[in-house]
């Protein structure tokens, strides 16, 4: 299996604004506490700060985005209101706007709100993924993992009941149940830290009983990972099982399964021949 | 999470203070405004962007990957590419990430001789910058290894000595697992690094933490007679009117083809081993 060096990051000029429904229910903020100031509110709030302040409490805002990001932990509005802009919360806007300026010029990132219920926001990049970068960072091993069910989930249309998702592991060797060397707890890993970051949903599927859940793309998945890039992993694993001659294809069941193809069956076939008519006297 | 004193004080004396100090931070403002329209030549482009996002994402390197690192940036961005002008380009970076308190910079590895870059964060004045990953009594036992290290000859911490200060806590203590596991996280996040048994400070710890050190360890810090830079691993002169000190590596290059090695300061005869001058390694994929 070919593992990805590093996420593929792309700019993408859609927000995503679906609603979902997490599992965990501590999702839900206290945002409701906070109306958003009016256009001439923001203006009075800024004549009482002078442009020093201003521009610090910016620097924090920033602190604080590159911080969560940095764990890939979204930043919910409420948090920013109440950890870092306090006083300054009537100035929100206009706070805001200069942090997007600053990830813009300074840094080449983007202010994604992935979320317009609860008002949370990611950070994205807005430099192309460059070919061959001379230094890489330091890996994170589970990148591999997770284009694997992204891309398990792109190509049965965007969900996948969570059985198939264990099942195909399990015939590529990762077995959810065990501890993986690589990948470690890699239920966990699927079900709980990815779907923290927003890679993945796992939703609930209705009227089921006993209950069943899905996987879907997460928010931060459908703006961070490019749809192209996945074609092209999915290409690259293609082109690695057919050089062993191996392919992939799904039977009866919809489980994906790597099986020998008719052209090697051939050559298999052709070589016991040459080798039986060379031995024979 | 990094954050600021925030002012919120609320006697008229306070508030007074306050507002100078801001008409100062304003004159401050000022000033960077006026270099800033000097350096307007020097705006930062997609090549300065994805140097930093690097830095960012790998918090150090050394210089011959920073140097190649800057090529390959200019050249993927299409922008001229000077060699030796790295430090310049980097400043440029620094210039637009001053605001934000951030910088980077440079350092020596006290291990090889070796010069890092490093992306710090220049806004605490404490080891509070590590408080997003670390516990109170966590950052409490980081505070006393810092400690057993500056304070030691060979600027090193045994692990012995680390357990034994564990119970001394006055947070919640630690268990010795718990310090063991402690240890384990301080090594690989760079914040420490681990020999034998032994612990010392990681480059990236001695670049990020120097203003720190140098105004908490004051009288006790050793600092290089060569590079004047702090220093934990280094030979000292033996000559008690003297003592002065210099880093490893230091020595290597100073006393380099030299036949009698003298002291620099007080011209006695230097006793100790003089290493060999490490050749920096070639650059190399992580």
């Amino acid at each position: 299996m070919t593992q990805r060096k590093r996420l593929a990051n792309t700019q993408s000029s859609s927000q995503n604004k679906r609603q979902s429904v997490p599992l965990a229910s501590q999702e839900e903020d206290d945002d409701s506490t906070f109306p958003q100031p009016s256009s001439s509110q923001v203006q009075r709030g800024l004549e009482r700060f002078t442009p020093a302040q201003v521009d610090q409490k910016t620097a924090e805002v920033v602190q604080f985005f590159l911080v969560r990001d940095q764990k890939k932990i979204p930043v919910r509005r409420a948090d920013l209101v109440k950890h870092v802009l306090k006083d300054y919360r009537n100035i929100y806007p206009e706070i805001m706007k200069r942090a997007a300026r600053t990830f813009d010029q300074v840094f080449g990132l983007k202010i994604v709100e992935i979320d317009s219920k609860n008002h949370m926001y990611i950070l994205v990049n807005k430099l192309e993924t460059a070919e061959a970068p001379p230094i890489t960072s330091p890996t994170n091993p589970k990148t591999g993992l997770l284009f694997v069910v992204l891309s398990l989930i792109f190509m049965k249309g965007g969900a996948v009941r969570e059985n198939l998702i264990w099942n195909t592991l399990k015939k590529l060797r990762v077995d959810a149940g065990e501890k993986h060397e690589e990948f470690g707890d890699v239920k966990k890993a699927i079900t709980d830290e990815f779907v923290r970051q927003r890679y993945l949903e796992y939703v609930r599927i209705p009227h089921t009983e006993p209950v069943e859940f899905e996987f879907r793309w997460g928010q931060r998945a459908e703006v961070e990972v490019s749809k192209v890039k996945i074609l092209e992993f999915m290409g690259e694993v293609s082109h690695f099982l057919s050089e062993r001659g191996l392919s992939l294809c799904t039977d009866e069941d919809g489980c994906f399964r790597v099986s020998i193809s008719f052209l090697t069956c051939v050559c298999v076939c052709v070589c016991v021949c040459v080798c039986v008519c060379v031995l024979a006297p | 999470m990094v954050t600021h004193e925030t002012t919120t004080h609320t006697t008229t004396g306070s508030r007074l203070k306050e507002k100078k100090k801001q008409e100062e931070k304003e004159g401050a403002h000022c000033r960077r405004v006026t270099d800033q329209s000097r350096d307007m030549a020097r705006q930062m482009e997609d090549s300065h962007r994805r140097f930093l996002q690097t830095m960012m994402a790998n918090g150090i390197v050394d210089e011959q990957s920073a140097r190649t690192l800057y090529q390959y940036c200019c050249e993927t961005h299409n922008t001229q590419h000077t060699p030796d002008k790295l430090d310049d380009f980097i400043e440029t970076i620094n210039s637009k990430l001053q605001p934000m308190f951030m910088q980077v910079r440079k350092g020596m590895s006290e291990d090889n001789g070796q010069q890092f870059y490093a992306l710090v964060n220049m806004a605490e004045t404490d080891v509070t910058r590590m408080s997003s990953d670390y516990a109170d009594n966590e950052l409490e036992l980081f505070r006393k290894t810092m400690d057993l290290i500056v304070c030691s000859e060979n600027g090193k911490a045994s692990s012995t000595d680390i357990l034994n200060s564990a119970d001394t806590l006055t947070t919640k203590k630690l268990k010795k697992s718990e310090t063991e596991h402690l240890l384990n996280r301080l090594v690989h996040d760079r914040w420490l690094n681990e020999k034998r048994g032994e612990y010392t400070l990681s480059t990236r710890c001695i670049i990020e933490m120097e203003p720190y050190i140098r105004s908490m360890y004051q009288d006790q810090v050793k600092v290089c007679h060569i590079c004047r830079n702090i220093a934990f691993q280094c030979q000292i002169c033996e000559k008690p009117t003297c003592g002065i000190k210099i880093h490893n590596p230091c020595v290597a290059r100073y006393f380099k083809g030299r036949a009698e090695p003298r002291c620099p300061a007080c011209d006695d005869f230097w006793p100790h081993e003089i290493p060999e001058v490490r050749r920096p390694r070639s650059q190399s994929k992580r």
